[in-house]
């Protein structure tokens, strides 16, 4: 009886790993994480640890590839509500690079910059996730907060800034202050916009929507019931409700085909300037010298 | 330790947190640490007294204290002058964390000399001391990364810390004092 126990442990111990590894295409351990990139159904996924739980970062369908997966990603596309023509665009964290690619599909002449501190993510994109850098599209593999203040030292300037740098293990905390904000509202162009991925489920939902709030006036928090993500909005020019409605109706066939509900987002956003602030507003500012968003995103 | 944790935070607004970041800071602390143990152990062989050893923690606190006023000027000019974030990051640790430094690790070697009073027992003291050295480093560690940084801004904890010092030499010369009345 002990022998067969062994012998089915032994099986177990054998079996076990390959089926967990068995969708797995591309591991690696970079400097900064482990980067798992998985097959799951017809869809490539990026992943950045091996915990069980591990959110994916991005996942794109290499048959439909225009079409975005993440509720994020599509949230994030609503920015052209706001900044309906960017000529130049600042993503900060590359993951897949579904959402650089969806831009400069978007927008074929739009300069495009990417930041991404971990080479090996840029590796990845570039071999599982169709993400190419050409002539419109530049990657950058550097800290993000360096790039901001070397872009703010030389007066650069882009119409949209895109922050998707968080994910929901490890949050980079110099790029969550009120500093970083301020940095980036500077490289902002006059009517130019800032789009936030974050999420909402920790004590630091408060902190971190009192930091943005004290920057960035409008500030919209859009939020959706189908993901915990939630993309803060913020354009440095008075939102207009006719304009996002007009924008709506001119996108909405060419938003079809990167799966992006963009009238239902355009309503979520008029709602969203009604709104009050759901977050607690007396929550203690992020800065440069009080930053402690791993500590608070832990509670 | 407790210095050296803050110090990846002082230099990520200007040069990032990438692992040549701390890689520049732990160059630097290790660096200073070993000349400040040359220095210290030099000037305990010169007639050591608690008055002087209270110095050095005066000193310590002194030089400890630009960091909070002055930092973000020297970041700013080194940023501007120094493109590349590594060399940037390496200088801007020389210029704010060796000096202080050094005169921490000053501190070691001159309370070996001030501790030991008999060479048979001179390993014991030293051991003690170390141990006592290693058990602080790791729960300034610990209470700096679990909660200071949770509570308090980094200026107030580098306010606090010179506190300590200027605290701590105020004893070392009291008691020198108190002692040859």
């Amino acid at each position: 009886m002990r022998i067969a126990i062994l012998c089915w442990f032994f099986l177990l111990l054998l079996l076990g790993p390959a089926r967990l590894n068995s969708d797995i295409i591309h591991k690696e351990r970079s400097l900064y994480s482990n980067v798992i990139v998985k097959k799951i159904g017809a869809n490539t996924c990026l992943q950045f640890t091996v915990r069980r739980n591990t959110k994916n970062q991005s996942c794109f369908n290499p048959r439909a590839a225009e079409r975005l997966v993440f509720a994020y990603a599509k949230m994030t596309m609503a920015s052209i509500l706001l900044m309906p023509e960017p000529k130049k665009i600042l993503v900060v964290g590359l993951g897949g690079g579904t959402l650089p690619m969806a831009f400069h599909r978007l927008f074929p002449t739009a300069v495009i910059h990417a930041i991404e501190i971990d080479t090996a993510v840029t590796k990845v994109a570039k071999k599982y996730f169709d993400f190419t850098e050409n002539d419109q599209i530049k990657v950058f593999d550097q800290d993000g907060r360096v790039f901001t203040k070397r872009a703010l030292a030389n007066s650069f300037k882009y119409d949209l800034i895109i922050l998707d740098a968080f994910n929901g293990d490890y949050i980079p905390e110099h790029l969550m202050t009120q500093e970083y904000l301020q940095e980036n509202k500077a490289i902002l162009s006059k009517k130019g916009l800032l789009a936030s991925n974050t999420f909402t489920t920790s004590a630091l939902y408060d902190h971190e929507s009192t930091t943005y709030a004290s920057v960035f006036d409008p500030l919209l928090n859009f939020k959706r019931p189908e993901t915990n993500n939630r993309i803060l909005l913020a354009p440095n020019e008075p939102i207009d409700r006719a304009q996002i409605v007009s924008r709506a109706k001119k996108y909405g066939p060419r938003m079809a085909k990167f799966n992006v509900p963009i009238a239902d987002y355009a309503q979520d956003i008029l709602e969203a300037l009604d709104g009050q602030p759901d977050w607690n507003t007396d929550a203690r500012i992020l800065t440069d010298q009080y930053s402690p968003a791993n500590l608070l995103n832990s509670r | 330790m407790s210095l050296e944790l803050l110090g990846g935070r002082i230099l990520a607004p200007y040069f990032g947190s990438s692992i040549y970041v701390w890689g520049s800071i732990i160059t630097i602390f290790m660096l200073s640490l070993s000349g400040g143990y040359l220095i210290g152990g030099k000037l305990s062989t010169h007639s050591p007294t608690m008055t002087k050893f209270g110095i050095i923690f005066f000193c310590a606190a002194l030089l400890l204290a630009p960091l909070v006023y002055l930092s973000e000027m020297a970041m700013e000019l080194i940023f501007l002058y120094v493109t590349d974030p590594r060399y940037g990051s390496l200088l801007a640790s020389t210029v704010l964390f060796m000096v202080p430094t050094v005169f921490l690790g000053m501190i070691s070697p001159y309370s070996v000399r001030l501790l030991i009073e008999s060479v048979a027992r001179s390993g014991e003291v030293a051991g003690r001391l170390y141990f006592v050295s290693t058990l602080g480093s790791s729960l300034g560690t610990l209470a700096t990364s679990f909660y200071l940084v949770l509570w308090f801004e980094i200026n107030t904890i580098l306010i606090f810390m010179t506190a300590s010092l200027i605290v701590l030499s105020a004893i070392a010369i009291g008691s020198d004092k108190w002692s040859t009345r």
